[in-house]
């Protein structure tokens, strides 16, 4: 039997993740791809897998598997904080672990933060479509979300890691966004800008992999009517008729017809994937 | 081509605005070409819109500056086969879009049958395109409950546009038919994937008619 896992607890949101599929975007394709792009590379590399190897993105429940096959494979669990086990024993997070062919490997819930990664040497295999094994949960693309039950395959394994060990970053207790202003600022009033770079806005419950949805005042737009469709970017700050702010992260639309009033860049939105509803969000002038 | 103007999308990505539809056909044919060419390094999404192009990842600052001073030839119309789309036309809401255009129902399968359309953009879905090809007067408001489900392969017009839902999904377009073969609109298998892909020519042709 061929290395792969099985899933034993699928958690609440589980989806398989490599860098996404870019250069579709005109068709309607979203990017998709992990959510927190530097936890995934960290975690590929920790396993010896080349960086854009597919890997499981947990949602703050996190998962189990078990892996299939007589072989031990090399693994590990990063992105969000939880406690790590194999077949019950406490193992190591964030540090590869060696999880023998009929184990258990268990991602428990978030301590800290909310996506977590399960990188596996050889990367997960499943079809690809249109070059990518992204789940995208805007458009169906791609493998659907993990239930119990569903078996994965594994690729090869590459050589041995490089690395046993990696800074992870840490969650930090207020999110950050520097925010690039445009394209459609113009269509907000100068109170609402202001407002956008000052006030105190937090995580909403409401936000999933197509965007970060926000709480806070809301902006008030300087002109009314529909803008025309036009293409959108990942971390565009999008503002529907509520006023308040949704940021896009790798699921979103391609085109969109609510105003965006600026654009935060990309190395922001890992911070973005591991903000727990409730933390404090400011954006500021990039 | 009078206005081009172009805005910053962040760090990595600029929007061209142009005055109409039919220039952002233009412009992204043109973006198209100079891609092609090697000229626009780094740059991976070129997304038309209704009035704009997006170009994601581009590597250098200056380029804005070169695209405000382009000269773009108008779109070359008629050129290549037209996409041929089966429909029947017996959709829901044929009545209503018949209301608004001012004529016999039995009329709007008629004026929609021999206008060619074009794919303006695509979005909302993989496999949707927004055409374009009605005249300006032939425009129909949203519904204004949107519907909960629309099936796959519903045909549907909004605003200036007409679009054939890929799969099932909720909507709020006008619904004047539905093609039999609503498989063909979109498979990820198939190169390329979208049946209906930025700047095609496009016909409906009533079912049983074709051939």
């Amino acid at each position: 039997m061929s290395a792969g896992i099985e899933v034993v607890r699928a958690g609440a949101l589980t989806t398989v993740q490599d860098e996404g599929r870019t250069g579709w975007a005109h068709l309607g394709v979203p990017r998709a791809g992990a959510l927190d792009g530097p936890a995934r590379r960290l975690a590929n590399r920790l396993v010896g897998n080349a960086p854009d190897a597919a890997v499981l993105e947990t949602t703050l429940t996190g998962c189990a598997v078990r892996v299939t096959g007589t072989r031990t494979v090399l693994a590990v669990v990063g992105g969000a904080g939880c406690r790590v086990t194999v077949d019950g024993r406490p193992v190591a997070w964030g540090a590869p672990v060696r999880v023998p062919g009929g184990a258990v490997l268990e991602a428990g819930p978030a301590v800290h933060g909310v996506r977590g990664y399960l990188a596996f040497a050889g990367g997960l295999e499943p079809e690809p479509v249109l070059g990518s094994r992204s789940a995208d949960l805007l458009s169906g693309l791609g493998p659907p979300v993990l239930r119990e039950g569903d078996v994965l395959p594994l690729g090869r394994p590459g050589g041995a890691p490089r690395v046993d060990t990696v800074p992870w970053p840490g969650v930090p207790a207020e999110l950050v966004l520097p925010l690039h202003p445009g394209p459609r600022d113009s269509w907000f009033t100068g109170e609402a800008l202001r407002t956008l770079t000052t006030a105190a806005y937090r995580v909403s419950e409401r936000s999933n992999r197509i965007g970060l949805r926000t709480e806070g005042p809301a902006l008030r737009r300087a002109r009314d009517g529909e803008l025309p469709s036009e293409g959108m970017v990942l971390g565009a700050v999008q503002v529907p008729p509520d006023g308040l702010p949704v940021v896009f992260l790798n699921d979103h639309p391609t085109t969109g017809g609510y105003p965006v009033v600026g654009v935060v860049a990309e190395a922001a939105l890992a911070g973005a994937a591991q903000a727990v509803p409730g933390t404090p969000v400011r954006f500021v002038r990039a | 081509m009078s206005g081009i103007r172009v805005l910053e999308a962040g760090p990595r990505a600029l929007l061209v605005e142009l005055d109409s539809g039919e220039d952002a056909e233009a412009f992204h044919a043109e973006l198209l070409r100079s891609r092609a060419a090697g000229e626009l390094p780094g740059v991976r999404e070129i997304v038309p819109g209704a009035r704009t192009v997006l170009l994601d990842g581009v590597e250098d600052r200056a380029l804005a500056g070169r695209l405000r001073s382009w000269t773009v030839p108008p779109p070359s119309r008629g050129a290549g086969e037209a996409v041929e789309i089966p429909v029947v036309y017996d959709g829901p809401d044929l009545a209503d879009v018949a209301e608004v255009w001012g004529v016999a129902v039995d009329e709007v399968p008629r004026i929609h049958a021999r206008t060619e359309f074009r794919v303006a953009f695509c979005g909302f879905a993989p496999g949707f395109g927004y055409l374009t090809g009605l005249p300006g007067h032939l425009g129909v408001p949203r519904r204004t409950t949107p519907r909960t489900r629309v099936p796959a392969g519903a045909l549907a017009l909004a605003g200036p546009y007409t679009g054939v839902y890929p799969r099932p999904s909720p909507g709020g377009w006008q619904l004047i038919g539905r093609t039999p073969e609503p498989d063909a609109l979109w498979d990820p298998g198939r190169e390329p994937a979208a049946l209906l892909t930025p700047g095609a020519r496009v016909r409906f042709v009533p079912a049983g008619v074709r051939g």
